[in-house]
């Protein structure tokens, strides 16, 4: 069954608010884009970590953000779903369009974007219940009680994050912390399928991961590439080359905190990359 | 070739010291400090226990005359039944609770989720003055302020009723303002601080992780405290409780200064009565060392420390669970 069969107002995909202002830009965008940026810059107080970044990510495709630390590929992450937000101090300037509706506008329900946009973090952070209300948890907050639609989703969701055949016996019964850590990153890559996104921002979600946790992860998203699209950041350029289909590459200098020196598919950058300083990065010679 | 050993004179590894011995001096300094902590509350325990028993070992009363109703030490047979006072204990704290956690885990949310850093540096100072304001100071102002306002203001019966049904609900009213009510109250200002404080550290240390994983879902950020926030740090602020409980029921002073002083039992929040801490300090000064009456007193501060020592055992209690979950 469809995840997204179980909400059926479809009210609950699209913010509305934009949507007159965001007129003119889909007229004027390529139909299989799905995310673009337009001049983003980032900073924390003084402090700039993301510098004038313009880029476009494909409808149900993979993008690697990749690049040393502090090069603000995790803060440029996060604006696509708003999390920067939470951070006091943090401002985001320029555009970040989400099927050309530009998501930074005062009157955007972040709520409703960060349905569209999940979000998997470096940590898993399982919530402290079951396994079963751990996904559960984002369908019910929306409304959704009707157990069998509930148990459905659940089954759908797990499955999909190929964690099903391992929890299916004691769903109710364990605790999503009782997991091991790559079982946990699965359950909340789970949690985020089970709110029906559009888009899901990984910020190095195999980081904290054993080689075959890692493995499986980038297994379950290629099979999660066919129906979103998938940004995520990563320091491992191995995971960057296997799983993604475009890769930008961020750095940093003394002078220009976090920018983006070039952006291709990932067989191009790390084969023939344009920038001497994209090939310095991948061949190790630096970062 | 010369053993190892044989370099050095005496074996010390071998000897057995004692214990104070084998500590050094900054070692030994702390281990008498931590020692003398427990002999005096282990004495102190000791002797309350011996006190408090005197009445029934000494004086023969039965423990069913001590839960009695009747409270009377100048008759010709003097009688000392407690209820009065350890269920005014328990009202007035349970009333002062009643106002006061939904303020102060209010308080504490606002301070740990809500309020910015300018709102914060306000709070958060103030909260640390309410501490340092002495009960006698709050009892006072309960004399002074508040007595007279209940007095003034609700003086007659009070009495709620509906057109057909008739009285649904009827209570005296305030004759003097010393009341269950005014205790309460002033009791509720004083333990606010205190469930304030250990509910927020309780919220702050939910890991911050929960909270960004709640709202990256798309929750709103009061969904996220209701169903992430709460749950979690729910055991936490049970202790806040607890601890505002063991306050109030041994706060003296200032609700001795509001409450009336009638050791009758308790019938509506109007009316005037006691509990076991401010029949314990009005009456001390009457008695002498050994006669019934100051043996009773005695009994009353062994019914407060078992209170004391129950709420400990609870809040230990609380916290293991939420170790063991």
């Amino acid at each position: 069954m469809p995840i997204t069969a179980v909400y059926p107002e479809p009210v609950l995909r699209r913010v509305e608010v934009t949507a007159p202002r965001a007129a003119v830009q889909v007229a004027a965008r390529p139909a299989d884009i799905k995310i673009a940026t337009e001049h983003v810059s980032i900073s924390y107080g003084d402090k700039v970590a993301v510098r004038d970044v313009s880029l476009t990510v494909q409808d149900r495709s993979i993008l690697a953000l990749i690049g040393p630390s502090g090069s603000g590929k995790s803060t440029f992450l996060r604006c696509f779903n708003r999390m920067n937000d939470l951070i006091p101090g943090a401002s985001v300037k320029g555009e970040v369009c989400l099927d050309g509706e530009n998501v930074m506008e005062a009157d955007v329900s972040v709520v409703e974007l960060r349905r569209r946009v999940g979000m998997v973090f470096q940590r898993p952070n399982p919530f402290p219940m079951s396994i079963y209300e751990n996904v559960a948890y984002g369908p019910r907050r929306r409304g959704l009680n009707d157990r069998r639609k509930l148990n459905d989703l659940v089954e759908t969701s797990l499955k999909r994050a190929a964690l099903w055949d391992e929890v299916k016996d004691d769903l109710r019964r364990k605790s999503g912390l009782a997991l091991s850590g790559g079982q946990q990153q699965r359950l909340c890559i789970a949690r985020v399928l089970a709110t029906d996104p559009e888009v899901i921002l990984m910020d190095e979600p195999a980081s904290a991961l054993d080689p075959v946790s890692t493995l499986r992860i980038e297994e379950l998203m290629r099979e999660l590439r066919e129906a979103y699209t998938i940004v995520i950041v990563t320091h491992n350029m191995q995971q960057a080359a296997r799983v993604s289909d475009v890769t930008a590459f961020f750095t940093m200098a003394d002078d220009r905190a976090g920018y983006l020196v070039e952006v291709g598919p990932t067989g191009q950058i790390f084969t023939r990359p344009s920038e001497q300083l994209t090939e310095d990065y991948i061949s190790g010679r630096f970062g | 070739m010369a053993s190892l050993t044989s370099a050095y004179p005496t074996s010390k590894l071998r000897a057995k010291p004692g214990l104070l011995e084998r500590l050094d001096l900054p070692r030994r300094v702390v281990f008498v400090a931590a020692a003398s902590m427990i002999i005096v509350v282990a004495m102190l325990m000791i002797f309350i226990v011996w006190q408090g028993t005197q009445l029934f070992v000494k004086d023969g009363y039965s423990l069913g005359a001590i839960f009695d109703a009747k409270w009377d030490p100048l008759a010709d047979t003097p009688e000392f039944g407690i209820l009065p006072f350890i269920l005014g204990t328990i009202v007035v704290t349970a009333g002062a609770l009643l106002i006061s956690t939904p303020l102060s885990v209010g308080v504490a949310l606002f301070l740990s989720e809500v309020a910015p850093k300018w709102a914060k540096s306000i709070v958060q100072p103030a909260l640390e003055i309410f501490v340092g304001i002495p009960s006698v100071v709050w009892g006072w102002l309960g004399i002074t302020v508040l007595v007279p306002f209940l007095a003034d203001t609700f003086n007659g019966p009070i009495v709620i009723s509906l057109p057909i049904v008739g009285t649904i609900f009827s209570m005296p009213g305030f004759l003097t303002g010393f009341s269950w009510l005014a205790g309460s109250l002033v009791l509720s200002i004083m333990v606010l601080p205190t469930i304030t404080s250990v509910s927020y550290d309780a919220f702050r240390a939910v890991p911050q992780e929960l909270r960004t994983g709640s709202l990256a879902l798309g929750t709103t950020r009061w969904q996220m405290i209701r169903h992430i926030l709460i749950p979690s740090a729910l055991s936490g602020v049970l202790t806040a409780v607890v601890l505002g409980m063991t306050r109030a029921a041994g706060e003296a002073l200032a609700v001795q200064m509001v409450i009336g002083n009638s050791p009758t039992l308790p019938e509506a929040i109007t009316q005037p009565m006691t509990t076991l801490t401010s029949q314990i300090t009005l009456d001390m000064g009457n008695t002498v060392f050994g006669e019934p009456w100051q043996d009773a007193l005695w009994t009353m501060s062994l019914v407060l420390l078992v209170i004391s020592i129950t709420s400990v055992v609870l809040v230990r209690v609380i916290n293991k669970r939420r170790m063991g979950s």
